[in-house]
């Protein structure tokens, strides 16, 4: 409560954010609460479930248990800023076509864990696919069609080149 | 065929189409109700004041200190409810109590300007309390004859008689653990007042209209002052069925104090600590077979582990003793339920509310006495099937047996049941160190809830001037994909594209008097009211249209955005052309839709009648491998075969048994609920309050193989447009993963051996099912001949099973 507030520096979404925070504030209270950006859900709030997962820099992380002041000068993005305008993103696509999702509460952590999959190995083997997704719990489905979606983006991703992560998305419009 | 069942022309139901909101997940636009309050101004959060004991007598509560935190705004406490300070329709469990009831328990509730202020405020309050005994295992509670609300009696036929004239008697004991949710999204309620002291409640609620009533008798008010809504709801399972209403009172009761919009958000260890889990079961039973293994009698006592609280006990346990039979023929039935009153969270509904939980009983008794009969379990369990002319042991004909037979058939031909049979006794021969498994098992489910009167929907739907749609029913979307099949209802009725129907959120002030999402029955109520009101309509288009078209109203047809007479040379109007036709001719464009589910009746005192308008049928078969040497095991493979009758939308009916049966696994096999059973501070406590300690069903338990096939042609007289509901039955085929496990923890033993599997079987209960098998070429713990175990009967002095809806219901009467 008495603790001094400290200044960071967040990109989120492509888009800089100065703020003020407390050293203990999580990232994914930031998120939510300071910069209104709902997408990312708390579920678990010990790192396990990954419905909070967003990426810090290129890499994922547990939004619930990853302080705002360790993101401070990094760039993060959040499910809000998969699509490019009007333009889904291959993976936000084949989740819904393939009915990757039912609750849809884990759906923005599963989908930013599979951007990261996909970013590391573009053309991943069904195996490696469950292995990478094991990271992230879905308490509605058996996470069979979630598994094929991400297969079915793969091919996408690699040819349609939708999404340049490191150019913010002010740039691109 | 039914007018309910029968389908038009190129309906929209039946099509594979995607969730209705899957746009709004993939890109992170869709709302639950804690996203609400970053767009609500001043709101104050809420945070509990539990006390970390099993039972106590709260003998002092300072709430001064809290006013002390900065930012707390104000504590809310018994003194402050000015209606009835009760969260449930039995006033048994207290809001604010004045005796902890269980570890975790809440006495009352600080709200602060910050969330960490109301911690901090909710941390500063002063409790004193004086130490009760306390009950923590069903065992204890059985032993200190502590049991709760009514104890139901099913009997048919003669069972000692049965019992006497079996060639093989069995007896044996059974206790298996609960479940919790874990829905994703954790309890959440955010509460307004708004003018003249209407009160709305956003809640993630399966049931708003009871959250609507217990908001309003907490508060003093009328139903008709309080609306309450459900956007949506991350996950459900039947946690959120009864379990909101409290949270949900204590969010209005804040706003109402203050003025200010109150949020209350359970954390995770919160809400695990202080919601209602899936009843555990303890189970003692007597089994008689014939020389063939005709099942000839059962006898058996079950006791669930009820919690400090009713809840949601009495109809479970109900359910439990009506699903006892699962799919087998027992011409000789006694069966008695009791709930075990014991100092733990309030045990509530969960996917199947006691179906699973009886139909593991007979499952686990097939299992076991399987090998004692020498005959193969598959084998067993086929031969005890349900035919034509079988009713349950409460008096219900068995439709559709035949279907079981053709699953069952399915199911062994897609799996390649016998020749991998043939390849796993020669892997086991040959591996010492690993065993495979395979198993089959049947799923029979009731569809409908057993209280008769729960089993009505009803609808609103509006048709507007440009010919758009808006539809609102009483029914809740959890993930399930009701909303999505309600949108392919209306669309079908109408006549129009699927995209000209929009649906709005549940709302009590839209569709009052519902019934809970629940019993897999959402589709079926609401699907068949949305119906009901857009043939309203249509019917009144159909005047319109006919006058048009220069034909008789009978003639008039609606399909894909047109209306046109049945003649193929008939002239086509715009569905948009006959709308506003009909606006300036004055006919009504909305209309409120009803459905009652016809034939049911059903008498909870006696346990008779027909509850169920119809049952829903299935069959898994599973491979497993089990490591001998630590108890770990995979699933090789499953095939399922469901019958859906015919699909109102087979892609969320496929998610739904594939994540049903995934839920099952994880109930039978993984989510080990411990509490802290030794007597000392900790007693009571719910060891497995995380995401850590509560293991999960990941990507790493899937099955590698898994193929799940709909049965074709099944359509269903009895429902909306000839479906089946589908929510709660697959969670039940996993009971074929946990008898593939037994069969391969066996395969260690010598031929024959009957074996006991706990039931979570986690790796650790898996490796003691090995120790048993290897240890020795005793059977495990069934009793064989007179007397053995002998199930517990319940005294003369016994309540009878009078839930409280039909004590009110007899009371309304009687005045």
């Amino acid at each position: 409560m008495t603790e001094e507030l400290q200044e960071i520096t967040l990109t989120v979404n492509g888009r800089r954010h100065v703020l003020a925070v407390q050293p203990r504030r999580l990232l994914v209270d930031v998120l939510r609460d300071d910069l209104g950006l709902p997408g990312t859900h708390i579920g678990c709030e010990h790192g396990v479930c990954g419905t909070c997962t967003v990426l810090l820099d290129d890499a994922s992380v547990r939004a619930c248990i990853t302080l705002a002041v360790q993101a401070d000068g990094r760039s993060v993005r959040t499910v809000e800023g998969l699509a490019d305008g009007m333009r889904l993103h291959p993976l936000q696509e084949e989740f819904w076509d393939k009915q990757g999702l039912q609750c849809g509460y884990c759906t923005p952590g599963m989908l930013m864990r599979a951007v990261e999959i996909l970013e590391q190995v573009p053309d991943p083997t069904p195996d490696q696919v469950r292995e990478g997704i094991a990271s992230n719990l879905c308490r509605c489905t058996g996470y069979q069609y979630i598994v094929e979606a991400v297969l079915a983006a793969a091919p996408r991703m690699r040819s349609e080149n939708p999404w340049d992560p490191t150019v913010p998305t002010e740039a691109k419009a | 065929m039914s007018a309910l069942s029968e389908r038009p022309a190129e309906p929209v139901v039946g099509r594979a189409v995607p969730h209705e909101s899957a746009a709004l997940h993939v890109t992170g636009q869709a709302l639950y109700t804690d996203d609400l309050v970053g767009r609500t101004k001043d709101v104050l959060h809420a945070w509990p004041r539990q006390v970390m004991h099993a039972h106590a007598r709260v003998t002092a509560l300072r709430t001064e200190p809290a006013y002390a935190v900065p930012g707390v705004v104000r504590v809310l406490t018994a003194a402050d409810v000015p209606g009835v300070n009760d969260a449930g329709v039995k006033h048994d469990e207290p809001l604010f109590p004045d005796e902890v009831m269980f570890y975790g328990h809440a006495v009352c509730w600080v709200l602060g300007e910050t969330l960490e202020a109301a911690r901090l405020g909710a941390e500063a309050i002063e409790v004193e309390v004086e130490p009760l005994p306390a009950l923590v295992t069903v065992r204890e509670a059985i032993a200190a004859g502590s049991f709760q609300g009514g104890q139901p009696h099913l009997e048919r036929g003669d069972v000692e008689a049965g019992l006497a004239g079996a060639a093989h008697v069995f007896s044996g004991e059974l206790e298996f653990a609960g479940q919790e949710h874990f829905y994703l999204e954790t309890h959440c309620s955010l509460a307004h007042v708004d003018e003249n002291g209407q009160v709305f409640v956003q809640s993630s609620t399966q049931h708003p209209s009871e959250t609507q009533e217990i908001v309003a008798h907490v508060l003093g008010l009328t139903n008709s002052e309080v609306t309450v809504q459900c956007l949506r709801m991350g996950g459900g399972f039947g946690g959120k069925e009864m379990q909101p209403h409290g949270f949900a009172a204590i969010a209005a009761l804040g706003a109402t104090l203050t003025g200010r919009p109150v949020r209350l958000r359970l954390n995770r260890s919160q809400d695990m600590t202080m919601s209602g889990k899936r009843h555990g079961f303890h189970a003692r039973w007597r089994v008689g077979f014939d020389e063939s293994g005709c099942l000839q009698a059962l006898d058996a006592t079950l006791t669930s582990d009820g919690g400090w609280s009713l809840d949601l006990s009495e109809p479970v346990l109900a359910r439990a003793l009506c699903h006892v039979d699962n799919a087998y023929w027992i011409p000789n039935v006694r069966v008695n339920g009791r709930i075990a009153k014991t100092n733990k969270t309030s045990q509530t509904a969960f996917r199947g509310f006691g179906g699973p939980q009886g139909m593991l009983v007979i499952e686990d008794i097939l299992g076991r006495c399987a090998p004692l009969l020498g005959v193969d379990a598959a084998e067993l369990r086929r031969r005890n099937f349900y035919t034509a002319g079988g009713t349950t042991p409460y008096g219900q004909p068995v439709r559709h047996p035949e279907r079981l037979a053709t699953i069952w058939q399915k199911v062994l031909d897609a799996s390649d049941f016998a020749a991998r049979t043939s390849e796993i006794e020669a892997y086991n021969a040959t591996h010492p160190h690993t065993k495979r498994g395979l198993a089959v098992t049947p799923v029979k489910f009731g569809i409908s809830f057993n209280l008769t009167a729960f089993n009505q929907g009803g609808a609103l739907v509006h048709v507007y001037k440009d010919g758009s749609v808006l539809i609102n029913h009483g029914g809740t979307e959890m993930g399930q994909g009701l909303h999505t099949k309600m949108l392919q209802v209306a669309a079908t009725t109408l006549g129009v594209p699927l995209h000209r129907v929009r649906l709005a959120p549940t709302r009590t002030d839209k569709v009052p008097n519902t019934s809970a999402t629940a019993a897999s029955s959402g589709a079926d109520l609401n699907g068949a009211a949305v119906k009901n009101a857009c043939e309203q309509i249509r019917g009144r288009l159909a005047q319109v249209a006919a006058e048009r078209l220069g034909i008789s109203p009978a003639d008039v047809r609606f399909a894909d955005g047109a209306v046109h007479g049945i003649a193929f040379a008939s002239d086509r109007l715009a569905w948009e052309e006959v709308v506003k036709a009909a606006y300036f001719q004055r006919v009504q464009l909305w209309a409120a839709g009803f459905y009652r589910t016809e034939g049911l009746h059903w008498d909870s005192s006696r346990m008779r009648g027909e509850p169920f308008k119809y049952f829903a049928y299935g069959a898994a078969a599973a491979e497993v491998e089990v490591d001998g040497f630590t108890g770990a095991y995979r699933t090789r493979r499953v095939d399922i075969v469901h019958d859906v009758g015919d699909s109102l939308s087979p892609l969320v009916d496929l998610g739904q048994i594939e994540g049903g049966f995934v839920q099952g696994a994880g109930w039978l096999t993984l989510e080990d609920l411990r509490w802290e059973e030794r007597e000392g501070p900790h007693h009571g406590r719910l060891a497995t309050q995380a995401a850590s300690t509560y293991k999960l069903p990941s990507f790493s338990e899937m099955p590698e193989v898994f193929n799940v096939t709909l049965l074709p042609n099944a359509t269903e007289e009895g429902a909306v447009y000839g479906s089946k509901a589908v929510g709660e039955p697959p969670l039940m085929l996993a009971f074929s993963v946990r008898e593939a496990i037994r069969q391969a923890a066996a395969a260690f033993g010598p031929p024959g051996l009957s074996v006991d599997l706990a039931s979570p079987a986690t790796p650790e209960a898996v490796y003691w099912a090995i120790e048993q098998a290897r240890r020795s070429t005793e059977h495990g713990h069934v009793d064989e001949g007179a007397p053995g175990v002998l199930p517990d009967q319940p005294a003369a002095d016994a309540p009878p099973m009078v839930p409280f809806s039909e004590r009110v219901q007899r009371m309304m009467t009687r005045t």
